[in-house]
């Protein structure tokens, strides 16, 4: 397998290039582009008016701080089906805090933030030891987050007027032009995508994700790194459970109801595979801004309300047709590689192990394609 | 060293048993001196739930009424307002006290009526308020609204605000809520034969969900550029469409009026995004209901068609089903949103 997982002989630059061509990112990105274009077209005021400008980067903040921190957790195989839950209770806390003490609104968020932190360290530390799918702790604990919101807030609602002016107005002040809450979510998009992309700790992630079994063997921490996936998925829960109170200055018990399937499919359409390994943020975030756009543009575009939750449905059933599409011709592509090779080895048997390294431009001419499809493989790409 | 693992996987999750037990409140059951003895009587009232402002708010009216004619108020009821167990507890011990009646938000149409039962067969007269029971297990259900007066009432708010003429939209609650269709119903027919120069021009559904509710509401506002106002007959849809709208350049331009709670809609009242907005008065429902209570206590009515006077709010006529109606929906605004705390 070795062999193919090395570069073809096109330059760095070009295979960059292909890359960034290849990628669902950029597909995701394109559509959504569309998206804005054609509902612009109908309507000027969705891009070139301040509301509509503000709105459009506003609103998908609350759901990329979600699909981000849900895309930690679905590399390493596992599903975290209580962020929404978790942003409830956070919310509500946020609103409680308010009315019962005088904290300081950063104060307050940072305990939003360590409330979901802790809640995602339950779930990490029952997947992790319990040995049970993530998939149904989680959806216990969806459960039993709701429950304990339930119980605690009762019919008791928090209002606009019980929150300070100063932290609703968060929710929809701009710095230069961008609203400050998109202004937090891309800076956690960064700091999440830059750590997964480059740290030990990152990569780690996906490589307990694209094969547990091989992770454990070569001695990788597995319960400390899934524990801490949980944990930065319950906190960003949390942050995104303050952005709601401040967003929509109403906390009722049925806050974040749902929401935890908007962020498991907004990573699934952004390419973050399924089942594990696979996958950016970055793709995640631009699926969390098709999928809130897709939203907010329907409407726009007259398309009656029943039939958006349809369309949406039709976008992730889609993207998971293309990833299988995609996989089926990438195998067929390595299956014909890896018949080709036993021929060119055949001519040079002596070099067999070194050959394909070793291999000048003219000799990888031929294949290039299929070893170009190779450099996938490193990606992680199932 | 390759081989150190096997580390025992000591399974944690028993820890999920997260016991959450729902002591029914041992309550005290206040007044159990006042029972007989007053000449006015005792008048229990039963709320969904304690702690709750909106029912906080209607009991203070039923403590007035009683004040006024003289009898003993109490209140008990369960924690939580999905609990009609808890009710039932209070009404079997209200039952064996000899209260001389019963005022009962149900928590539930069918599970409290055996013990109403057994209330009634000892003579004490059960009046529901806010929410029913079963028609044919209770006396007397004082109701808070009529679907021809909510509509009737937003219909007249939103024409007023509007000038009567220009584009309105409908922002309602879950597309198959029968309230809400039939409330947009009427409101459409009222449209129509009275107000020919407003055009409805799309209804939109927020699911009482506050980010759907907002993003409906940040919808139309694109999809219609000249719309004049919108109507949201449900509380969490208003209190979404209003956050939108106090916080866009649509404020104060696009009205928005519907049913909303005073807690909910003070913000925007005052920074001026909403002028007007309809919703019955608690208090008014509390103070009916204690004065249905004694009618039925003093044998003065029976059911449909009897007549008796409910102190500050005139006289009431019992109508079809044994209910009484409240009267219009209570419309609050900046001058009085302050009395109310809801």
């Amino acid at each position: 397998m070795s062999t193919l997982t090395h570069p073809s002989g096109g330059s760095a630059l070009s295979r960059v290039a292909k890359e960034v061509l290849r990628s669902r990112e950029l597909a995701v990105a394109l559509v959504l582009l569309v998206l804005i274009a054609v509902t612009t077209f109908k309507s000027e005021a969705f891009l070139f008016s301040a509301t509509g400008w503000r709105d459009l980067l506003l609103t998908p903040s609350m759901l990329i701080l979600l699909a981000v921190g849900q895309t930690a957790v679905i590399i390493t195989r596992n599903v975290d089906l209580s962020v929404g839950s978790t942003l409830g209770l956070t919310a509500y806390l946020t609103g409680r805090l308010f009315i019962d003490t005088n904290l300081p609104i950063i104060v307050v968020v940072l305990c939003a933030v360590l409330m979901g932190a802790v809640l995602g360290m339950v779930n990490g530390l029952l997947v992790a030891f319990g040995r049970v799918p993530a998939l149904v702790i989680t959806l216990g604990t969806m459960y039993i987050y709701r429950g304990v919101f339930l119980t605690w807030a009762g019919s008791d609602r928090i209002n606009a007027d019980d929150m300070p002016r100063a932290f609703r107005n968060l929710g929809t002040e701009s710095i230069l032009g961008i609203p400050v809450l998109t202004i937090v979510a891309l800076l956690v998009l960064g700091a999440v995508g830059y750590y997964l992309h480059t740290a030990r700790g990152g990569r780690e992630l996906y490589a307990i994700g694209s094969d547990p079994a091989a992770a454990e063997l070569y001695g990788l921490k597995i319960r400390r790194r899934v524990i801490f996936a949980f944990v930065l998925s319950g906190a960003l829960a949390g942050l995104a459970g303050a952005v709601s109170a401040a967003r929509f200055g109403t906390v009722s018990s049925s806050v974040g109801t749902g929401v935890e399937f908007e962020a498991v499919g907004a990573a699934v359409i952004g390419g973050v595979a399924i089942f594990g390994g696979s996958g950016t943020v970055w793709g995640a975030a631009l699926g969390a801004f098709l999928l809130v756009t897709i939203n907010r543009a329907l409407p726009v575009l007259g398309i009656s309300d029943f039939w958006q939750q349809a369309v949406v449905g039709a976008l992730i059933v889609g993207a998971i047709a293309l990833d299988r599409i995609l996989v089926l011709r990438q195998e067929k592509k390595l299956v014909a590689a890896r018949d080709d090779e036993p021929t060119s080895h055949a001519t040079a048997p002596t070099l067999d192990p070194v050959l394909p390294s070793g291999a000048t431009p003219a000799d990888r001419s031929e294949p290039a394609d299929p070893g170009s499809a190779g450099t996938d493989p490193k990606e992680g790409h199932r | 060293m390759l081989n150190q693992k096997r580390r025992f996987a000591s399974l944690a999750a028993a820890a999920l048993a997260a016991s959450l037990a729902l002591t029914a409140c041992g309550s005290d059951d206040g007044g159990d001196g006042g029972d007989g003895g007053s000449e006015g009587g005792t008048f229990t009232f039963i709320p969904k739930n304690l702690g709750n402002p909106y029912f906080d708010t209607s009991n203070a009216g039923g403590e007035a009424a009683i004040e006024e004619f003289g009898g003993t108020y109490e209140q008990v009821g369960p924690a939580n307002g999905d609990d009609p167990a808890g009710q039932v507890q209070y009404i079997n011990t209200a039952t064996q006290q000899g209260r001389s009646a019963l005022v009962i938000s149900a928590n539930d149409p069918d599970a409290l009526c055996d013990a109403i039962g057994e209330a009634m067969d000892a003579d004490i007269p059960v009046v529901t308020y806010d929410a029913d029971t079963n028609p044919d297990c209770r006396d007397i259900f004082v109701n808070q609204a009529d679907a021809e007066g909510i509509a009737q009432a937003q219909v007249d708010l939103i024409a007023e605000q509007i000038g009567d003429k220009g584009e309105i939209a409908f922002l309602s609650a879950a597309a198959n809520a029968t309230n809400q269709n039939a409330w947009i119903e009427l409101m459409n027919t009222e449209l129509e034969e009275n107000h020919p120069d407003i055009e409805v021009v799309d209804t939109v559904y927020g699911d009482d969900d506050d980010q759907k509710s907002f993003d409906a509401t940040a919808a139309l506002l694109q999809k219609h550029p000249d719309l004049a106002g919108i109507v949201s007959p449900t509380t969490v849809g208003i209190a979404a469409a209003a956050r939108y709208l106090s916080t866009s350049d649509a404020k104060g331009k696009v009205k928005l009026t519907g049913l909303g709670t005073p807690n909910q809609m003070r913000e925007y009242v005052k920074d001026g995004t909403v002028e007007a907005f309809a919703l019955w008065n608690p208090e008014d429902l509390g103070y009916l209901a204690a004065w249905t209570a004694k009618a039925l206590a003093d044998g003065d009515i029976e059911g449909e068609g009897d007549s008796f006077e409910a102190g500050r709010l005139g006289e009431y006529t019992v109508g079809a089903d044994n209910t009484v109606l409240l009267g219009d929906p209570f419309v609050f605004n900046a001058d009085n949103i302050d009395d109310f705390d809801f």
